[in-house]
């Protein structure tokens, strides 16, 4: 069967993808997706932990269900800024998005 | 030699992983954005063979049909600012991509020499409905996750008002142009 190094290290390749979309990329959406791929990699670690440590408490799937609730709030307020800022500055380039910076 | 499931472990971490390669290197955001879905369902696959297939359904019915329509939308409303042909990495994406590198390395050189990682799955003792009848009731009992789980909520609906009053239109139009 599939050891639990499987998930964990798959978890980490994905999550470092993730990390550099949200360091490399100059389009303030392009961050956001890759905020989700990090977002994912993480609950996936969780449900792995959880099947293979603890099957038989529910404390990783709420945990899970939490990460989920996170990711819907942060997707949410993050693309609504980001039409904000498009309609005051017509740009999403992060780098354009200098305002609060001296 | 590999058995059914490993199979399908490793040929569903491949495609996730191109995807999730695609979705950070790809010029046009609605090839990323596309991309995105199939790495998102790449890790429902994970979830089923975790035998957690409530989290494989909210995972289709919360990233890929709340979250990555909504990223699709706003996609095409931002899609003249930045378009194909400008440049899509920064001027130090050279250093994140060696900072990603170290982690992801790192990472899994620890965890190859983790021995409590070897371990394998124990047998489940409930069944699916039982599972998911189990976390229901986890998430309403007032002495385990109720909690939680109006924390979430009340985050939800936070985010949301915030989110409607963030990108209301008709206060905007009214203030002075900002000099960029």
């Amino acid at each position: 069967m599939i050891p639990l190094s499987w998930y964990i290290i798959f978890a980490a390749v994905l999550f470092s993808v993730g990390l550099y979309g949200a360091l490399a990329r100059r389009n303030a959406l392009a961050i956001l997706m890759a905020i989700e791929l990090m977002l994912n990699a993480v609950n996936l670690n969780l449900v792995a932990f959880w099947r293979y440590l603890t099957p038989n408490m529910v404390s990783g799937k709420v945990f899970a269900l939490v990460v989920f609730a996170v990711a819907a709030s942060e997707a949410a307020v993050g693309l609504a800024l980001i039409i904000s800022i498009y309609r005051r500055r017509h740009t999403i380039a992060v780098e354009e998005i200098d305002m609060m910076k001296w | 030699m590999l058995t059914l499931t490993q199979f399908v472990f490793l040929a569903a971490a491949i495609i996730t992983l191109l995807a999730a390669i695609m979705v950070v290197t790809s010029r046009s955001m609605v090839h990323a954005a596309l991309w995105l879905i199939m790495t998102l369902a790449g890790i429902a696959v994970f979830f089923v063979l975790l035998n957690a297939g409530f989290l494989a359904v909210v995972q289709v019915a919360v990233y890929i049909d709340a979250i990555a329509i909504m990223i699709i939308i706003v996609v095409m409303l931002t899609q003249r600012s930045m378009g194909v042909k400008d440049p899509q990495r920064n001027k130090t994406w050279w250093v994140a991509l060696i900072a990603a590198l170290l982690l992801c390395g790192s990472l899994v050189l620890m965890f190859t020499q983790t021995p409590l990682l070897g371990v394998e799955a124990p047998a489940l003792t409930m069944g699916p409905e039982a599972m998911i009848e189990e976390l229901g009731l986890a998430l309403v009992d007032v002495d385990r996750y109720i909690l939680p789980f109006e924390v979430a909520s009340v985050l939800l609906l936070a985010a949301l008002i915030g989110s409607i009053i963030v990108a209301w239109p008709g206060r905007i139009n009214q203030e002075p142009e900002e000099e960029s």
